[in-house]
C-alpha cells in the first residue's frame, strides 16, 4: 500500500497494482442542462438488465424513483423551489438570454414549432421557482469506502480507476450499503446482493460509452478521461459564473477532498443536499488506523482487567 | 460551535444508507462479546485452580461461538455463500479482520470446550487415547483462545465505527471500551451463574472492571459527540442503553452484596448479561436511527464545513475568492 492508499490524492488504478493502466474515467454531469427526460435511468435499465424498483407515486414532485438503490443506478432528482428559497445570486441567467438581442429588433416569427410556453413572450419575466434536476449516480471514489470494507474481494477496482461489484462473489455481507458516505449501494431485497453502477464496464473496455451517456440527449451526461472532464468542467462553471449564475459550482471534482476525488462528478446549482448529496463526504476508512489503535488499546485493558481479576484478592 | 438549527434535504430523505443488517448482527455483538469473556473468565479459572470457571468459561464460549456462527450466516444476503468470506484477508475490511479472528478463535475455543468430555470416554481403545491426548489440547485451546479473545471483543467496535452510519463512526474512539467492558461484564455474568460463591470472586471483580470500562464508554459516546450523541438517548436506542447501563449496576452491587448467596449472585449474574444484551441492541439501534435521519449527516458536514473556512478565514485574514462557490473547499 502507498501512503495515500487510504487518504489523500491518489490515481486508484496504479494503487490496485494495475501496471499500465489505462486513463483514469469517469463522468462528468453538468446539472445546468439535465432537463429530467430520465432517458438515463431507463438506458441504464435496458443495458444492464435491472429488474423495475416498484411502481410507486412518492408524492414530492417529479421523481418517483426516490433515489439510488440496488435497482437504480441512475437516479434522477427534481426539486422544485420558490424563487425565495434559492441558495445562490437572484440573477436569472435565462431571463437574461432570452433578452440578448440587440436593442429594437425583436425576435420575428418564422411559423416554426415554438419550445416555449405558447402565448409567452420571449423577454416576458421568469416564473417565480425553479426546477433544479440532476441524474444521480455511484460516485466511483478514488478511496471507496464500499470497496475497502468488502470482506471477499467481490467489489474490485478496475483498470479504469472504477468500482464494481463481482455478482458470482457477493454474498450479501451488506457492510458496503453503510460505509458508501453517498448512500449509493444498497442489497436488491429478493437477490441479496449488493448491486450499483460499473460505469457500464462491459462497454467502456470495448471502447463504447456507457448506457447513460449515450442517452442523454442534452449532454449533461459527460463521459471521458477524468482530466479531461475536469478541465471541461471547470470552464463550464467559470463560464456559468460569467453570466450572471453565480451558484454555480462542481462537487467531487477536488483531488484534495475527504474522498480523494470522485470518478463521477458533478456541476450543481445549489448546495449539496439539496439534491441529496452529503456536503463534505470523508471515506469512513480515512480513520481505520485510528480505530484499529483504539481497539487495540481496549483489548489490551481487557487482559489486564482479567490479570487484576484473578490476581487482585483473597477470594 | 453550535450546529445551525435548520438543514436543507432532498424532501427528508435519508442521505447514507441505513445498514441493512437485520438484529442478528445485534445479538451477535452480544454473543461474540460472551464468548470472548467466557473464554478469558475459563483460562483465568484454569491457570488459578478454579475449575468451576474453567468449565463454564469453556463450555459458554463454545455455546456463544455457535450462535455467533448461526447469527453472522443467518444475516447474509447469501447464506450459502458463507465461505467466501476466506477467500481474502484485508486489513481494511474489520469484517475480513473479524472472519479470520472469529475462526482461529472458534478452533480454539472448540477444542477446549470439547476437551472437557475428556473425562467421561473410557479409559481403553481409540477413545482411551483421546482421553489422554484431549486435555493438553484443550489447554493449549483454552489459552490460545484467551489470546483472541480481546481481539474477538473488540474488532467488533471497529467493525460497527468504519461505516458512515454518523452516529458510529462519531463514536470511534469509545465504542472499543463499551465492547470490551461489555464483554468482560458478560464473561463474569457467566461465572456469577456457574460458579460456586467460593470460587466466584475473580468474577465479581471482573464484573466491576468490564462495567467500569463500559459505563465510561457509554457516557463518552452519549454526551461527548454533540448532535451525533443525540439518537442514543432518544427512542428505543435511548431506552435500551439506560436499561444496561441499571442492569450493569444492579449487576455488580448485587455481585458484592450477595456473595455469600448463591441465589443472588446468579441473579447478579443473570442481571450483567441482560444488560450487555440491552447495551449492544442500543448501540445497534442508536447507528441505525442517526443513518435514517439526513440530520445527522448534513448538520455535522455543515459545521465541519463552516469550520474549516472559518480556520481559513482566519488564516488568510480574509475569504478566499472560490471558497463559497465550489462546493467541497
Amino acid at each position: 500500500m502507498g501512503s495515500n492508499s487510504l487518504y489523500g490524492p491518489l490515481d486508484p488504478a496504479p494503487d490496485a497494482g494495475y501496471t499500465d493502466a489505462p486513463p483514469r474515467m469517469g463522468f462528468f454531469t453538468d446539472t445546468s442542462v439535465c432537463i429530467g427526460c430520465k432517458a438515463c435511468e431507463v438506458a441504464c435499465k435496458e443495458w444492464n438488465l435491472i429488474p423495475d424498483d416498484g411502481f410507486n407515486l412518492l408524492g414530492t414532485s417529479y421523481d418517483n424513483t426516490g433515489g439510488l438503490t440496488a435497482n437504480s443506478w441512475r437516479h434522477v432528482a427534481f426539486i422544485e423551489q420558490p424563487a425565495a428559497n434559492r441558495g445562490g445570486g437572484t440573477v436569472d441567467a435565462l431571463a437574461a438570454a432570452a433578452t440578448i438581442a440587440p436593442p429594437g429588433r425583436q425576435p420575428e416569427f418564422l411559423g416554426m414549432p415554438m419550445s416555449d410556453l405558447p402565448g409567452r413572450t420571449i423577454d416576458a419575466p421568469r416564473s417565480d421557482f425553479r426546477w433544479l434536476m440532476m441524474s444521480n449516480v455511484c460516485k466511483h471514489c478514488t478511496h471507496a469506502a464500499c470497496l475497502d470494507v468488502c470482506p471477499t474481494g467481490s467489489l474490485f477496482r478496475t483498470e479504469f480507476g472504477t468500482v464494481v461489484v463481482q455478482e458470482d462473489i457477493c454474498n450479501g455481507c451488506g457492510y458496503c450499503i453503510p460505509a458508501c458516505p453517498y448512500g449509493v449501494i444498497d442489497q436488491r431485497k429478493d437477490d441479496g446482493r449488493a448491486w450499483k453502477c460499473t460505469l457500464c464496464y462491459d462497454r467502456i473496455g470495448d471502447g463504447l460509452m456507457p448506457a447513460c451517456a449515450t442517452a442523454c440527449p442534452t449532454q449533461s451526461i459527460q463521459y471521458g478521461e477524468l482530466d479531461e472532464l475536469r478541465s471541461r468542467a471547470r470552464h463550464r462553471v467559470e463560464a456559468l459564473q460569467e453570466q450572471g449564475v453565480t451558484e454555480a459550482r462542481l462537487y467531487g471534482h477536488d483531488p484534495d477532498d475527504g474522498v480523494g476525488g470522485d470518478g463521477a462528478f458533478f456541476l450543481l446549482l445549489d448546495e449539496p443536499e439539496v439534491y441529496g448529496l452529503p456536503p463534505d463526504p470523508v471515506v469512513t476508512t480515512r480513520d481505520l488506523p485510528a480505530m484499529w489503535k483504539r481497539a487495540g488499546v481496549a483489548g489490551l485493558a481487557m487482559a489486564a482487567a482479567v490479570v487484576v481479576s484473578f490476581l487482585g484478592g483473597r477470594s | 460551535m453550535v450546529p445551525p438549527a435548520d438543514f436543507r434535504s432532498y424532501y427528508g430523505r435519508p442521505v447514507v444508507k441505513a445498514p441493512v443488517w437485520h438484529h442478528d448482527i445485534a445479538a451477535y455483538l452480544f454473543t461474540g462479546g460472551l464468548a470472548a469473556g467466557s473464554a478469558l473468565l475459563a483460562a483465568g479459572g484454569d491457570a488459578t485452580g478454579r475449575p468451576a470457571l474453567r468449565r463454564a468459561g469453556r463450555v459458554t464460549a463454545l455455546g456463544a461461538l455457535a450462535a455467533s456462527t448461526y447469527f453472522l450466516i443467518h444475516d447474509l444476503g447469501r447464506p450459502a455463500r458463507f465461505h467466501h468470506m476466506l477467500r481474502v484477508a484485508k486489513p481494511t475490511s474489520p469484517m475480513s479482520m473479524g472472519t479470520w479472528i472469529l475462526s482461529a478463535f472458534g478452533a480454539a475455543a472448540g477444542v477446549s470446550a470439547v476437551a472437557e468430555a475428556a473425562p467421561l470416554l473410557p479409559g481403553r481403545g481409540p477413545l482411551g487415547l483421546a482421553r489422554t491426548v484431549l486435555p493438553p489440547l484443550g489447554t493449549a485451546g483454552q489459552y490460545g483462545a484467551a489470546v483472541l479473545a480481546p481481539a474477538l471483543a473488540t474488532y467488533t467496535a471497529v467493525l460497527l465505527a468504519d461505516t458512515a452510519t454518523p452516529s458510529w463512526h462519531a463514536a470511534y474512539p469509545e465504542l472499543p471500551w463499551v465492547f470490551a467492558g461489555s464483554a468482560l461484564a458478560s464473561g463474569a455474568g457467566v461465572g456469577l451463574l456457574a460458579a460456586p460463591c467460593a470460587q466466584a470472586g475473580p468474577a465479581r471483580r471482573l464484573a466491576t472492571l468490564g462495567a467500569a470500562l463500559e459505563l465510561y464508554g457509554a457516557h463518552r459516546v452519549e454526551t461527548t459527540k454533540g448532535l451525533l450523541s443525540e439518537p442514543y438517548t432518544q427512542g428505543r436506542a435511548g431506552r435500551l442503553l439506560r436499561a444496561g447501563r441499571a442492569l450493569t449496576a444492579a449487576g455488580v452491587a448485587g455481585a458484592y452484596l450477595g456473595r455469600r448467596s448463591r441465589v443472588i449472585s446468579g441473579l447478579s449474574g443473570l442481571s450483567l448479561l441482560t444488560a450487555s444484551l440491552c447495551t449492544r441492541f442500543g448501540i445497534f439501534d442508536g447507528g441505525v436511527a442517526s443513518a435514517k435521519d439526513p440530520r445527522y449527516t448534513v448538520v455535522p458536514q455543515r459545521a465541519r464545513l463552516a469550520a474549516r473556512s472559518q480556520a481559513s478565514t482566519d488564516v488568510s485574514g480574509e475569504k478566499t475568492e472560490e471558497g463559497p462557490a465550489i462546493a467541497g473547499q
